[in-house]
């Protein structure tokens, strides 16, 4: 009688006592895992206050300008060249863009391609003394845009035009090679009155500079088109902005000049590498008839040392910096050398080792490449609002 | 009543021993847990770093990179034409030798047709084939037209290994107990390891050609298990930091993925600088890449690689 007693009482222990300890085991491991998770939480907080103050250490904030305060380098690369250029041709990059844009693509800017410019000032209507934006005092919008344009290039000449020797302006959808472009320059002087991009040849004779695809004007150009507006010789005519900044530039003296490279191809690109490298615009299309030097659709589209592109989105900009400065091919001597600019001390000897033979010649004509039987859906990106023949802007 | 409480408290000592003893069991069984851990025990060859080859000479780096030379075994389709195309006029040019294997002829372009529909059966004639004609080539990269390849990191990454060495590498993974190099990414051999895997496709229970016979393994697996009778083992291609080279996904992809995951980092948390391969790229943004790799650059920013490999002739895009 005494045993289903024992025996109830002896189970009732089992079950308490393996409950108990299951109950304390997972528990030690739930604590266990908060450790290392809040281990490497921990890390992940100090890694990422790391790379702020690394952040920190690369630019020097004064006021809205960023100044660099080194310029890229790559781990096992020889950037004498590199350096030279960049102490020897300062550019200031302004970049055009909207407080509703920081987020989603400014920022992408400020990560890539910006941090090659010497100073970069992001300009903005209103502004935000975090990212830093300038504030410009406009209202935001297509018809904005010269006014944008206006105010921000009168504001880089009143706080830094002793700061740098060209002055750059890209849209916050442009992919700028700022290395490239000091080699475009490295042969002009910034006293010259001269401004590059992509040239059009419609609305002003010598031609204007697609907005979109960047375009930079030298010390001597930004003083006469400030000067322009001092003696109303230059005015807020319209709002395209690039076909006025053109008719500015021509009534004030500055040239339009040809930044093709030493083959006659392309630098600054209005749309992006796919499109130039593998669309085939129709004849119909605005951009056959307003391009001022001869088009070139395939490989030919584009210069090695290619300066900009545009209609770049956000994770773009990131594929294009890993294109341009980390993805090679280890140890491929390039076709094409450019001509080291004048007066340089690193010469090309540098990159050209263990040539055997001379360059081939290239064709640089403006002939269009074999064609493929692909028919493709040639409309680029439209950007909102981009209506060609009527009036073309960024 | 003493007695009551005695076998109480013995029940629950014998409760508590009796989770312990059965939860410790189930540590030991090999969890989903632990798997992914293990990942880190398979083989992985490694590209030589920069400081690796500054102890050899000029001339041995000559040598090497004169003797490191790429035979491409390209799998193609009629039904996938315009990838067969794009890899004809892009990065195959970059091989010492690219030869299309095709399932059928097609009009348009040129191949070694294998006729024969089966997969795993057109692989097998294909490294048969190369094998036969490789002349004095030594290394093999089996590829999709899918696939984007940059051979010359290719050459890099086995430049210091002897192809009279089994090799198979790329990026590996494992299926259970098998470890296999995925086909999308695509397949190095050496020399030695294609022999290998030509004498045993001659065994039909171990290599057999119509493949296992209740289901269908993929041909990488099914090329796994051949090479594993020769002892032949997948490894993971990786650059000097343990950075994967083979990419069964797109760069786009992986560049979303990154700025999701290293936002503050997201072309070095990337992709190697000296990749491979990617796959799943549209044939516009394979010639996007091939520009990309080929020719743009940044003026000045010069890279003193110790070996030289010479573009093609005759080629306008790289």
């Amino acid at each position: 009688m005494k045993a289903p007693k024992y025996q109830f009482s002896f189970y009732a222990g089992f079950l308490v006592g393996t409950i108990t300890l299951y109950v304390f085991l997972r528990q030690v491991r739930f604590e266990s895992t908060l450790l290392s998770q809040h281990g490497t939480n921990l890390n992940k907080v100090s890694d990422d206050q790391e790379q702020l103050e690394k952040e920190i250490k690369k630019w020097r904030k004064e006021g809205s300008a960023l100044f660099n305060l080194e310029h890229p380098h790559h781990p096992g690369e020889d950037g004498r060249m590199a350096d030279e250029l960049y102490k020897k041709v300062r550019i200031l990059c302004w970049v055009m863009t909207a407080p509703k844009n920081l987020e989603k693509k400014t920022r992408h800017v400020k990560s890539t391609w910006s941090r090659h410019c010497n100073i970069v000032i992001f300009m903005s209507s209103v502004e935000d003394p975090d990212f830093p934006t300038v504030g410009l005092g406009t209202k935001e919008g297509r018809d904005q845009l010269y006014w944008k344009t206006i105010k921000a290039f009168h504001y880089v000449y009143e706080h830094h035009i002793n700061e740098a020797d060209w002055f750059l302006k890209a849209d916050d959808d442009t992919y700028v090679i700022v290395d490239n472009l000091r080699l475009v320059l490295a042969n002009h002087t910034p006293e010259e009155p001269v401004y590059f991009g992509r040239r059009f040849k419609p609305y002003v004779k010598q031609g204007y500079m697609s907005g979109g695809a960047g375009y930079v004007l030298s010390k001597e150009a930004l003083r006469r088109f400030v000067g322009g507006f001092k003696t109303n010789v230059c005015t807020h005519a319209s709002s395209t902005e690039d076909v006025e900044m053109g008719r500015c530039m021509e009534k004030v003296g500055v040239l339009a000049g040809d930044s093709r490279d030493s083959m006659q191809r392309e630098r600054f690109h209005p749309f992006v590498p796919e499109q130039h490298l593998t669309h085939k615009f129709p004849k119909s299309f605005w951009y056959w008839s307003y391009c001022y030097h001869p088009i070139s659709e395939g490989p030919n589209c584009c210069s090695d040392l290619s300066v900009s592109f545009h209609y770049v989105g956000a994770s773009q900009m990131y594929l294009m910096e890993y294109y341009t400065y980390h993805l090679r091919a280890f140890g491929y001597n390039y076709h094409y050398q450019p001509p080291a600019p004048l007066g340089y001390g690193i010469e090309k000897s540098v990159e050209v080792k263990n040539r055997p033979a001379p360059q081939k010649n290239r064709r640089g004509d403006g002939e269009d490449q074999s064609r493929t039987d692909k028919r493709q859906n040639a409309d680029p990106p439209q950007a909102a609002g981009k209506d060609p023949p009527a009036a073309p802007s960024g | 009543m003493f007695s009551e409480g005695g076998s109480f408290v013995k029940g629950m000592l014998l409760g508590g021993l009796f989770c312990l003893v059965v939860s410790l069991l189930a540590s030991f069984s090999p969890s989903t847990e632990s798997g992914s851990e293990d990942h880190h025990n398979h083989h992985h060859v490694k590209a030589a770093s920069k400081d690796e080859l500054t102890h050899l000479s000029d001339s041995h780096i000559k040598e090497l990179s004169n003797q490191v030379r790429v035979y491409c075994v390209i799998m193609v389709q009629p039904k996938i034409l315009v990838y067969w195309a794009t890899a004809a006029e892009t990065w195959s040019k970059h091989c010492d030798k690219a030869v299309f294997y095709t399932s059928e002829q097609s009009k348009a372009l040129e191949a070694v047709d294998l006729n024969e529909k089966d997969e795993w059966a057109r692989l097998r004639k294909a490294l048969k084939h190369a094998y036969d004609n490789a002349g004095d080539l030594r290394w093999f990269f089996v590829a999709q037209p899918t696939t984007f390849a940059i051979i010359e990191n290719l050459k890099y990454l086995v430049l210091t290994k002897d192809p009279s060495q089994p090799f198979y590498l790329g990026n590996a993974m494992k299926s259970g107990e098998l470890e296999y190099v995925a086909y999308d990414s695509g397949i190095a051999l050496s020399y030695e390891a294609l022999r290998r895997l030509v004498n045993i496709f001659q065994d039909e229970d171990k290599c057999p050609e119509r493949g296992r016979a209740l289901w269908k393994l993929s041909e990488d697996k099914q090329l796994a298990a051949c090479l594993k009778y020769t002892g032949v083992f997948a490894e993971n291609g990786e650059d000097a930091h343990g950075k994967g080279l083979f990419n069964s996904k797109s760069v786009e992809t992986l560049i979303k993925d990154s700025m999701s995951d290293n936002p503050n980092n997201v072309v070095e948390g990337c992709c190697s600088d000296m990749a491979v391969t990617f796959n799943g790229m549209s044939p516009s943004q394979m010639h996007v890449m091939m520009f990309g790799v080929y020719r743009l650059r940044p003026y000045g920013h010069n890279f003193l690689d110790s070996l030289v490999f010479l573009p093609p002739e005759g080629s306008e895009n790289d």
